[in-house]
């Protein structure tokens, strides 16, 4: 297995609110908890949260408002400076960039998705999706093939005429879309994308949004509030708490082994066997040959529940996309999750 | 009295309460006034050494900037480059003979264009009313002048309107700036409009320039306020998402911050724009030539019919700028269907361009839609005179007695027991006010700017012009508050009368004091008639929002408690409603203040009238004290209200 590229890495960022807060940060000793902070007259909406990102993942970061998720984003895109820590991109601290490399660096790399979209009320869809390429100074006509090229790709061909206002939210968040993909940035970064949608376009936009990644492949920040949105698009999920990771891991690791109090209480409504995978519950062979036909890996446990009944395998083989084994699954442990664990 | 300031029974808290020290304050102002005769002469009027020469050190400030720093020289350089624009508009507008010689345009082309510019921005009801105003004008024979009025604002307000932008986005940029800026621009917006002028007429002189020029001055506190307003209320997002974008300082001021401030840029365009109207009518008193001159010499020669014809141009020309620049404010792009063509995109291009080439052939065949001259006009002033004087003679029983009552039995008492106060009981009953509106802080900002004023030496004045404002603002909210919840009643008629007051508050104040003179002549009555009506308006207004704006829950609350509409007014309604009322209060305060000021030519004995001395023999020293102690009662009512209207939503929870 070649070991994945880290495109985004953070180490110990640190970004706290208030008067003179690196002083304050640079004289904290200890592992000071929020709330000690916030009597120093702090608010800590970012604490020591170290995060490696690799190249086409998808790090979703799952937090109640107030957990400090936007505002790590933000850090990421260094849309606010941080208080403590590094954060390179591609291994580039962009801390230390000045202005002008630091436009650079948007003009070409990155993309963002609002929450409530931010699209300029003036500039009808078309002049939306070609706002970053005019900002880079691109002339006027590829400016508008480039433009139209990402509104067909977000389903909204016909309507480049059409003002923010005179568009649903679902298509506004669309032009929003288009337009943090217009420059081809590496890394996308949306920040609650589709929290201020209605539950059906949501789902909708969701679907849109996989479409979307199969096809382009991007390295991906995803914020959200919603911890189903979560389990079913993030390849990892981090979830903060008070401005601090409780557990990053993907949703299979987070669901069968909650690091936290706080992570479990999340997991407990869930269905765990809609989340977990048969890969999740997959371990090494270590020399023993499970017989029989092997299950793909991406396959949910709820996906196999009559094969699982059915079986009579004790170990059942999981092979990956290309068909080759990478493990075994006790059938018990998969039953187990489908059904709860016997009391 | 001062005993329950000593004799505090709750003696264990650790501060006097507010009510406390307010009560004992006003002992001290009731004990003042009871004990006048026997006072030292020094607390009853200012003594002399509390008296400083501050008209002596501005005057001198003035001519050490004037002679000294130079600043004449960029003045007058300032004002020539002014002139010339003057000239070319003058040239263009009513044909003056001046660079470019090519006019004046044809009244039916500049018609036409207000029309079409009219429906382009709302539709066929604006389209009449632009185009009609042009038509009303050119019909009344008041071409010419109208002209030389509109030639100013054309100057002016884009100078007002970049100045503005210019500097608020500087406020906007740098806290500091922001911190300067704030306190310039309260003191800036309460100045009567004549304190501009003074200094005006020292560095450039009198004439059209120097009415632009103060015109300028006059109208960039709006637009500095809206500019900063607009681009502090841009949605984080946006700018974020600008930044996303990979843009430039600059580009994100230019492309994403102003154009989505857009609409409060307007609002400011707009503001300037009336602001530019009221002034350049009123610097008439500084030889500014135009409709405001006209009104000004027929008013003060009692010519009621030709002063209604004028006052009707003012208020067209008024409501048209209003409309028009609002309409443009709400405007919100739309889009056009895929493939439709140029001309259809362009219609109002289009439109205008065929109309102009129209009326400019027309006006080649047919002189009357090129000029029209003072012999072929129409007038109405004499029939006007005729309803005129037959309605004042059949009111005048009315008018004369309501004119002896209000004089013998109302201003005259009223005027001299507010001289009668002794200024030490003023100060301490302003002192007892403010702590109980805003404890100590409020009490020492009215002592602050009372004190001044007292120290400006002006206090017998002073005084007179806060009897006839609380007189005015108190009939204002006798008339004011019944006809706010009588409106207020139906949304239909709610609808109906915010109109009628919108409308009447863009009419220059100048305008009000057509009808008072028409009914009572020259002198005190016409002017508190004049302030109370100027008064009334915003007191109407802000009652009706402030009734309409209780959240519709808490009234069905109330009904389904059972409460009679009686009940739900006094009950829910008005404490929901106060706070906004009260802000109606603040401007009905403020606007008397400046009518006050204007009315003093027809006859006060207030600062106004010290003002006019001012003006008229350029003492810049004398002028901006006199502005400034008029300044400091509207921003001590100011405080005091916001002070109050803050605590009360607190209380609510409205903020």
């Amino acid at each position: 297995m070649t070991t994945p590229e880290t495109v985004i890495s953070c180490n110990n960022v640190w970004k706290l609110f208030g008067e003179k807060a690196e002083n304050y940060l640079a004289g904290m000793t200890g592992n000071p908890t929020f709330d000690e902070i916030r009597q120093a007259g702090y608010i800590a909406a970012v604490r020591d949260v170290s995060v490696d990102i690799n190249r086409g993942e998808m790090l979703v970061i799952m937090g109640l408002s107030g957990s400090g998720k936007s505002t790590f984003v933000r850090c990421l895109s260094r849309l606010l400076d941080i208080t403590g820590g590094t954060v390179k991109v591609e291994g580039q601290d962009i801390g230390a960039l000045d202005e002008k490399e630091l436009i650079d660096l948007r003009r070409n790399k990155m993309g963002m998705v609002f929450q409530s979209f931010g699209l300029l009320p003036h500039r009808n869809v078309l002049d939306n999706v070609a706002f970053p390429l005019e900002m880079r100074g691109q002339d006027r006509h590829t400016r508008r093939a480039r433009a139209l090229e990402v509104i067909e790709l977000v389903g909204l061909g016909g309507r480049e005429e059409y003002f923010p206002r005179e568009l649903s939210g679902g298509q506004q968040q669309r032009v929003g879309i288009a337009r943090s993909l217009a420059i081809e940035p590496d890394i996308w970064f949306l920040d609650e994308p589709f929290s201020a949608l209605d539950p059906l376009i949501r789902r909708e936009m969701q679907d849109e949004f996989l479409r979307l990644q199969e096809m382009l492949g991007k390295t991906i920040v995803f914020i959200t509030h919603d911890f189903d949105e979560a389990l079913r698009l993030a390849d990892r999920i981090a979830i903060m708490k008070d401005g601090a990771v409780e557990q990053c891991d993907t949703p299979d690791k987070i669901v069968l082994e909650p690091a936290t109090e706080y992570v479990r209480k999340f997991t407990e409504e869930i269905n765990k066997a809609r989340v977990v995978h048969a890969r999740g519950l997959a371990r090494p062979i270590n020399g023993i040959a499970p017989s029989g036909e092997p299950i793909a890996g991406h396959t949910t446990i709820q996906e196999m529940g009559r094969l699982l009944v059915n079986d009579t395998r004790d170990l059942m083989p999981v092979s990956d996309k290309n068909g080759k084994v990478i493990g075994a699954m006790a059938r018990q442990e998969a039953l187990d999750v489908l059904f709860g664990a016997p009391a | 009295m001062t005993a329950a300031l000593t004799n505090n029974p709750q003696a264990r808290l650790p501060a006097l309460s507010k009510t406390r020290v307010a009560q004992g304050l006003l002992g001290v102002a009731v004990l003042l006034v009871l004990t006048k005769t026997v006072l030292p002469a020094g607390l009853v009027r200012p003594p002399e050494w509390l008296v400083w020469p501050f008209a002596d050190w501005i005057n001198a400030l003035f001519n050490f900037m004037r002679d000294d720093l130079g600043l004449m020289h960029v003045t007058r350089g300032f004002a020539e480059g002014v002139e010339w624009l003057l000239d070319v508009t003058a040239n263009l507008l009513y044909g003056r003979n001046r660079w470019p010689y090519l006019g004046p345009i044809p009244w039916s082309v500049i018609a036409v264009t207000a029309g079409v510019v009219g429906y382009a921005l709302q539709g066929w009801r604006l389209a009449l009313l632009s185009a009609g105003t042009f038509v009303w004008i050119v019909v009344m024979g008041q071409w010419t002048w109208s002209m030389e009025t509109l030639s100013v604002i054309v100057v002016a307000a884009p100078f007002s309107i970049l100045f503005g932008l210019l500097i608020g986005v500087l406020g906007w940029k740098s806290r500091r700036v922001e911190k300067i800026l704030n306190p310039i621009l309260n003191i800036a917006q309460s100045l009567p409009h004549f304190a501009y002028m003074i200094p005006v007429v020292v560095f450039i002189g009198v004439g059209p320039k120097a009415g632009a020029i103060v015109t300028i001055i006059f109208s960039v506190p709006p637009m500095i306020r809206m500019t900063l307003l607009g681009l502090k209320k841009v949605s984080p997002e946006v700018v974020e998402s600008g930044h996303m974008c990979g843009a430039t300082r600059w580009q994100l001021l230019h492309s994403v911050q102003i154009p989505t401030a857009r609409t409060d840029i307007l609002v400011g365009v707009n503001q300037v724009i009336m602001q530019c109207l009221a002034m350049v009518v009123l610097a008439s008193f500084i030889g500014m030539p135009g409709l405001g001159q006209k009104l000004l010499q027929l008013l003060q020669a009692l010519k009621i019919g030709r002063s209604v014809e004028i006052g009707i141009t003012i208020v067209l020309l008024a409501v048209m700028l209003d409309r028009c620049t609002k309409a443009w404010a709400v405007r919100q792009p739309e889009h056009f269907e895929k493939g439709t063509s140029w001309v259809v995109r362009n219609k109002f291009l289009v439109i205008w361009a065929v109309l102009v080439a129209v009326a400019f052939a027309l006006a080649q065949v047919f002189p009357m839609l090129d000029q029209v001259k003072r012999s072929q006009a129409l007038s109405m002033a004499k029939p006007i005179d005729a309803v005129v004087d037959w309605f004042i003679v059949l009111i005048d029983p009315v008018t004369q007695w309501l004119r002896w009552f209000l004089i013998t039995w109302i201003l005259i008492p009223m005027r001299d027991a507010y001289l009668y106060l002794p200024f030490s009981a003023v100060l301490a009953l302003l002192a007892a006010i403010g702590w109980a509106i805003g404890g100590l802080r409020s009490a020492l900002v009215c002592i602050a700017f009372f004190g001044l004023i007292a120290m400006s030496g002006w206090w017998d004045r002073a005084m007179i012009t806060v009897y006839m404002v609380s007189f005015s603002v108190l009939l204002a909210l006798l008339v004011g508050f019944p006809m706010g919840i009588w409106g207020a009643r139906h949304d239909k008629r709610a609808v109906k009368v915010l109109l009628i007051c919108d409308t009447l508050q863009t009419f220059p104040s100048f305008i009000y004091l057509i009808p008072v003179v028409m009914l009572f002549g020259v002198n005190d009555v016409a002017v508190v008639s004049a302030v109370f009506l100027f008064a009334a308006v915003p007191l109407v207004r802000y009652t009706i929002e402030g009734l309409r704006g209780v959240p519709e829950a808490l009234i069905e609350a109330a009904n389904m408690s059972g409460a009679t509409q009686r009940q739900t007014l006094w009950n829910v309604r008005l404490p929901m409603a106060l706070p906004t009322i009260m802000v109606g209060v603040n401007q009905s305060v403020m606007f008397s203040l400046f009518m006050v000021i204007i009315a003093a030519f027809i006859g006060t004995q207030d600062l106004g009238q010290e003002m006019q001395r001012a003006l008229s023999s350029t003492d810049v020293g004398k002028g901006l004290v006199l502005g400034l102690a008029v300044a400091f009662m509207g921003l001590m009512v100011d405080h005091l209200v916001n002070r109050w209207a803050s605590r009360r939503r607190q209380a609510l929870g409205l903020a």
